[in-house]
């Protein structure tokens, strides 16, 4: 049933629908089902950390030493630059200026570039100490030690637990980054065609919906893995 | 759910235009075309340093130790700027009812998993063998 | 509601347009099939891998069966009674029990008879989303292949429960059926986000909530499960996969972690799931004991609002699975005093459905016949499940095959036997032909009597002790277990009868069956049989509730 109706002012829509409108409030309230969906599957590792750091908080402790709340804060600093850019991309499709809006999504892509960059430098230094995650961990205990300025006796026994929820946690999250970027990318394409109109721009708001959840999901993972005591 | 429709009306509108059904409980941002809630630019803009400046807050409330309110502070603040992203830069504020009650229906379950899994773990009794 | 289309009469007699343009012959070809965005050509689609998926399924069961018709005994050096060795056995378990769940009873009736008849009873012309639907279907089938996958990676034996930490003990065949459950649940979340939406956005000018059909209400209270539940198993599984892969240490003892924690997330879904797997059954019972009491059901909110209950209160629950776990004694009670109050709601249910059949002129068609089975089976189910529900009587109970006996009073007596009943009663609207009346009521009388020949001694074998997921047991569980699976056979039987006659209905040559053999009231069958490409020639305008019998 994808046969495409047109309204009096050109809009097109599904068949299926009564009206340009009534296709943009059912797709957007998809897209709420949706992040909802995201909210408990993103939750169900806070819930893990919550218990975890219950039971070893030593382990968070000393593990969050080895990540720099400079690279945290930056990306932070990034992705919050990001939504605005985003939320300025539909702004202007809403004022029909499609030129400035098309600049807005391609800062916030930029923007994801650089938040994968900056989680790479991360990743490669950890990975290099040796810090993988459950028994994959190889860190030399002394190395370990000396980087975060403690004495070997109190870096905890499964420290390793802090860097599997550190790479599960920036994994899943990196991977929802680059799919977003995807997502941003095919509405900046489709924006270039002229599908979108200041009555028509479902797919800018779902693919927003979802940029905006992965910043919300950073602002949470932030302090949790970069500054938790 | 069902209170959450408005008496009779449903989807599928033979009023053209009016999108019957989807009508916001605040009566904002529906209505015929391109009068979606528009935010305006400076609003945007004001959300944004605020998000910033509550960035700086977060890192340097990590630097004071507050004893057992530590995660409370760090987790308070990060759920204003979550809330301030969802309300304007999702537009939550001006949005259907429904959506804001999916949204939060999902924190809610969450905050259910989170609180019988952790009541399991701090009242378990651990018992160490005897030999 | 037949008043509020006026054209009805004109579909009685003359079959309309119907006999020429339907949903069937719109367009030709396997192709057209595969890349339908039609909800009514999804769920038939649905129905026939489902089907395949079921008869895996069985099969399993019924080697499961014959491994059990006798204890194995050492004769002269040489086991006799076995026909699986154990591992083999346990794999079939796992299988037989993954299949049934994740691939034949949760999809089984949203995405097939949901699928075709919700957007039919609110008068819609599809479902909100048409190409994630379609996107539901092959996900299903990829969590499908994945799991055949697994089989080739010497399979995976650790029931399709995925315990920990026997389940991440670095096994391929459990990262690859972990990741089928994982692709197929996005099948379920799909559907589910689609039936929310629907629901709220595509009901027919007058449809208001307080009108939509008991089967729409129970599709509704599922589609908010499927939505807010699944998402915890994608990432439950997930962990389990990292777990195998990167031995990340969540779940592992040996690293610090804590297999419980496992249970607790497991649970959290898998509990709401087996709400899943029931509340689209009552729906489907609510339409059947309207349609054939000829009779207003009794108790239209109470049945409607009673679905969001038990929606709600399942999200409570899910350490009654973990009593006997290692989880605290205070979280047990917890859990065990909110279990009870899931007989509330459900027994509203049954209590309505019987004053419905109170005076009422019923028609023992073969869909009543198996409304009837499943308040019977269902109401065994239900009753056990308090047994279960009490801490002090799980501690014996658990793992025996008392909660084999009690699961598939529910999710065979109850869910499978309603699956059976909407598929003879809407048989007629989705092909335009009926089934044969006998031979849908021998499979009825063969299934019913089976299943209770089958299952009615675990029940017995439970209380006694025996426990569950071993190949074996001691003789003097013999006799009940020879009854067991010769009601199994009974069982299977059934199910090769009802395969027939519907093949067999397929290919009749019969009568137009007209648009409403059943006389029922819901909006489905104001359309033509099978119904058109857009499901109505006008967007019909509701001005009553769903059952204005009388």
């Amino acid at each position: 049933m994808s046969t495409v109706k047109y309204d009096a002012h050109g809009n097109p829509y599904a068949m299926h629908y009564d009206s340009p409108e009534h296709e943009y409030q059912t797709g957007k309230q998809g897209v709420w089902l949706f992040l909802a969906t995201e909210v408990l599957m993103f939750g169900g590792l806070f819930v893990a950390y919550a218990i975890f750091h219950h039971i070893y908080p030593e382990v968070f402790k000393i593990g969050a030493k080895f990540t720099d709340w400079r690279f945290g804060s930056a990306n932070t600093i990034v992705l919050l630059s990001s939504s605005l850019t985003m939320a300025l991309g539909i702004y202007y499709i809403q004022m029909k200026n499609n030129a400035r809006a098309f600049w807005m999504l391609a800062i916030t892509v930029i923007c994801g570039f650089i938040f994968m960059a900056i989680k790479y430098v991360e990743y490669s230094h950890k990975l290099h100490l040796g810090l993988y995650p459950g028994a994959w961990y190889h860190g030399n205990l002394e190395e370990v030690a000396h980087h975060v300025g403690l004495s070997p006796e109190e870096i905890p026994a499964n420290l390793a637990l802090y860097f599997s929820f550190y790479f599960m946690m920036t994994g899943l999250h990196g991977i929802h980054v680059m799919l977003g970027m995807g997502l941003i990318i095919w509405t900046m394409i489709r924006l270039k065609r002229g599908d979108f109109s200041p009555d028509h721009y479902t797919a800018v708001e779902g693919v927003g919906l979802f940029w905006h959840l992965v910043d919300l999901v950073w602002i949470y993972l932030f302090p949790l893995l970069y500054l938790v005591s | 759910m069902a209170n959450n429709h408005h008496g009779d009306k449903t989807g599928h509108g033979t009023h053209s235009g009016g999108a019957a059904g989807t009508m916001p409980a605040t009566g904002q941002g529906n209505g015929g075309h391109g009068s979606h809630h528009i935010v305006p630019f400076e609003t945007y803009i004001k959300v944004f340093a605020t998000l910033i400046f509550l960035t700086f807050i977060t890192v340097a409330a990590s630097r004071i130790d507050f004893g057992a309110f530590n995660a409370i502070v760090a987790f308070g603040i990060a759920t204003v700027k979550a809330l301030f992203v969802a309300l304007i830069f999702m537009h939550l504020k001006y949005d259907d009812r429904m959506n804001r009650i999916i949204i939060v229906s999902a924190f809610f379950f969450l905050l259910v998993l989170w609180f019988f899994s952790i009541l399991d773990e701090m009242t378990r009794v651990v018992q160490h063998s005897t030999l | 509601m037949a008043k509020n289309t006026p054209d009805t009469h004109a579909h009685d007699h003359g079959h309309g347009h119907g006999a020429g343009h339907n949903y069937l012959n719109h367009e030709k070809g396997l192709w057209s099939w595969l890349t339908s965005l039609d909800h009514k050509r999804i769920g038939i689609m649905y129905f026939i891998t489902v089907m395949l998926f079921f008869l895996v399924g069985g099969l399993a069961a019924l080697t499961i069966r014959t491994e059990l018709f006798s204890a194995n005994r050492l004769v002269d050096g040489q086991t006799t009674g076995a026909v699986v060795t154990a591992s083999q056995y346990t794999r079939l378990m796992t299988y037989h029990g993954a299949i049934m769940v994740f691939l034949v009873i949760i999809p089984g009736i949203p995405a097939f008879l949901g699928n075709f008849f919700l957007p039919l009873q609110i008068g819609a012309k599809d479902v909100a989303f048409p190409r994630l639907n379609l996107l539901s279907w092959y996900c299903l089938l990829g969590g499908a292949g994945l799991a055949v996958a697994s089989m080739f990676y010497g399979g995976a034996d650790t029931g399709w429960t995925f315990y920990t930490p026997y389940s991440i003990s670095l096994s391929k065949a459990v990262v690859l059926l972990v990741s089928g459950a994982f692709v197929g649940g996005f099948s379920s979340i799909l559907t589910g986000l689609n039936f929310v939406a629907t629901v709220h956005k595509l009901r027919a000018p007058g449809m208001t909530m307080n009108r939509i059909p008991l089967f729409v209400w129970a599709l509704y209270s599922t589609a908010i499960l499927q939505v807010l539940a699944t998402p915890v198993l994608a990432i439950t599984l997930l962990l389990i996969a990292m777990e195998n892969v990167f031995q990340i240490g969540f779940f592992d003892p040996a690293l610090g972690g804590d297999p419980v924690l496992f249970q607790h997330f497991f649970w959290f879904y898998s509990h709401p799931a087996v709400y899943i797997m029931i509340l689209p059954a009552f729906g489907v019972i609510s339409e059947l004991i309207a349609a054939f009491s000829r009779k207003t059901i009794f108790g239209y909110t109470a049945i409607a609002y009673s679905s969001i209950a038990i929606a709600a209160v399942s999200f409570f629950v899910w350490g009654h699975h973990m009593f006997v776990s290692g989880q605290s004694e205070i979280a047990g009670v917890v859990f065990s005093a909110i279990t009870m109050l899931v007989g509330v709601p459900t027994a509203i249910k049954v209590f309505n459905w019987v004053a419905t059949l109170h005076k009422a002129s019923i028609n023992l068609a073969s869909p009543m016949l198996y409304a009837m089975g499943f308040m019977f089976l269902f109401t065994i189910g239900g009753v056990t499940g308090i047994f279960l529900a009490t801490t002090a009587l799980d501690t014996h109970f658990h793992d025996t095959y008392f909660v084999v006996a009690h699961f598939h009073y529910v999710m065979v007596g109850g869910t499978l036997m309603a699956i059976m009943g909407g598929i003879y009663y809407w048989f007629p609207k989705m092909f335009g032909k009926m089934v044969n009346e006998v031979m849908a009521q021998a499979s009825f009388f063969f299934i019913f009597v089976g299943f209770n020949v089958t299952f009615f001694p675990q029940f017995v074998l439970g209380a006694k002790g025996m426990p569950r997921r071993y190949y074996d047991y001691l003789p003097v569980f013999e006799p009940l277990n020879r009854m067991s699976t010769i009601g199994s056979y009974m069982i299977g039987t059934g199910f090769v009868i009802a395969l027939i006659a519907v093949i067999h209905a397929l290919l009749s040559k019969q009568e137009p069956v007209g648009d409403n053999p059943w006389g029922a009231k819901t909006l489905e069958w104001t359309t033509t049989s099978p119904p058109p490409h857009d499901n109505f020639e006008k967007t019909p305008i509701v001005t009553a509730g769903p059952y204005e019998y009388r």
